[in-house]
């Protein structure tokens, strides 16, 4: 199994990846950490004529905080996140995510912006990044754009990035104090695509009210699902088991999963309600404990 | 397009120079032009972990690697891991542990218990089980994997005390 044949280059900075993407237009495909795509190339589900790698761009690859905002570089690889001190400080959503994502050789190569770019309703970050209220940055030949994650899918493998923008960033809101968060991931081994999956991340207020909260469920859609319907039952209130039992209902009832080998859809969609159900238990508890 | 490129990395400590096609993923390169065949090919999908080398100081699934991704590179194979005629401490963990029964997959998870070592030299078992998460082994049933990883963590223990 090898891909069919391509022409390889290997960017050293953003400015050089973005000339060689407006130099082959849509016949050159991007290359990250390259664990979706050349599984991909070698199925010849996808045959692009030029490969531009921007894994050794270091610029890509920063993590930092700065103005109330957690940026991370599109290249930084899962084992980078999982490592970083910054975001197991400040934002371990990212991290807890990171460590369910396939196995330790595919997280040493395969990276943030590759997972948000893909647009595999399966990947795990994006539900985590609508959760957290996150922006990605694009930069193309018309300057940088930031686009919203809530709305940043179109359809299956389908995103709002046009043919010649590199995602080049990603801006996180730093959670406030008192905030917990969780991913519940149900998956049937190490390395799976999630059955289904739902990120929390929530902060409380006076007297312990949420005072902002986001949802987001993992392949239950031909795209992540933001559960606005629950968030808004949620804000404003202390949350209880009842309420948290009314969220877990909506979460199965917005879930439009396929029957596949990973289940009949209902049970996909029972499931979306369950790991809501403990995502928000585990979340509350965290905040409460912050 | 698709031309060979000269592509250059060090092998197990040895600079080697050869001729590939970028479409050429880093398992093929080593086992065809470089004749290492000790790096197999499982699933050729990035599930089974047989390809595992050691790239740069991380473990990566060669089937899922570019061979030109390695220009400038530092690999280890499997070929690496003695030292002098002598086994790697992770290499007789397996052959004093009975870590192998058709031999398959035990390239790929020795040089992965050999980077997870490094990375974390006194692990439990749990965190053993999780650093060889990526490697399949249709025979052991993983138990005397776990304990083969023990052996050489101990054994790399002694030696940094002795040293």
């Amino acid at each position: 199994m090898i891909p069919a044949s391509f022409e390889y280059h290997r960017a050293r900075t953003i400015d050089e990846a973005l000339e060689l993407l407006a130099k082959y237009g849509e016949d050159a495909k991007i290359l990250a950490g390259g664990q979706s795509l050349l599984p991909m190339m070698k199925l010849r589900l996808a045959s692009p004529g030029h490969l531009v790698d921007i894994s050794e761009v270091a610029q890509l690859k920063e993590l930092r905080e700065a103005d109330g905002l957690i940026r991370i570089g599109a290249a930084a690889t899962e084992t980078a996140l999982l490592h970083s001190a910054l975001l197991r400080g400040k934002c371990p959503l990212i991290g807890e995510a990171a460590a369910q994502i396939g196995d330790p050789q595919i997280r040493n190569r395969g990276t943030l912006g590759g997972n948000l770019a893909h647009g595999d309703p399966g990947n795990d970050h994006p539900s985590v990044m609508i959760a957290l209220g996150a922006s990605v940055i694009a930069r193309g030949p018309a300057g940088e754009r930031r686009l919203p994650m809530d709305g940043f899918y179109r359809g299956l493998y389908d995103t709002q990035l046009e043919p010649l923008e590199l995602l080049t960033e990603i801006q996180v809101p730093t959670p406030p104090a008192r905030s917990g968060a969780a991913y519940l991931k149900l998956k049937r081994k190490i390395g799976d695509f999630a059955t289904a999956a739902s990120a929390v991340q929530l902060s409380l207020g006076e007297g312990d009210t949420c005072a902002r909260i986001g949802i987001a469920l993992t392949n239950v859609a031909p795209m992540p699902l933001r559960l606005s319907g629950a968030e808004a039952l949620l804000a404003g209130k202390r949350i209880t088991a009842e309420l948290i039992e009314q969220a877990a209902q909506i979460a199965t009832g917005a879930c439009d999963a396929a029957d596949d080998f990973h289940g009949p859809s209902e049970y996909r969609a029972q499931m979306a309600g369950e790991m809501t159900r403990r995502a928000l238990a585990g979340a509350l508890e965290r905040a409460r404990r912050d | 397009m698709g031309d060979k490129n000269v592509l250059r990395f060090t092998l197990n400590g040895r600079q080697v120079e050869v001729l590939a096609e970028p479409r050429e993923l880093l398992v093929h390169v080593l086992r065809e032009q470089l004749g290492q065949t000790g790096t197999h090919i499982g699933c050729e999908t990035s599930h089974c972990g047989a390809c595992t080398v050691d790239l740069n100081g991380e473990s990566v699934k060669s089937c899922t690697v570019l061979g030109v991704q390695a220009e400038g590179a530092e690999i280890i194979t499997v070929e690496g891991l003695a030292k002098d005629g002598k086994l790697h401490p992770v290499q007789e963990g397996f052959m004093q542990e009975h870590a192998l029964q058709c031999g398959f997959c035990t390239p790929g998870i020795m040089v992965r218990a050999f980077r997870f070592l490094n990375e974390n030299p006194d692990p439990s078992d749990e965190e053993i089980r999780l650093g060889v998460s990526g490697n399949l082994c249709r025979c052991t049933g993983y138990q005397n994997i776990v304990k083969a990883v023990r052996y050489a963590a101990n054994k790399l223990k002694a030696a940094r005390a002795q040293a």
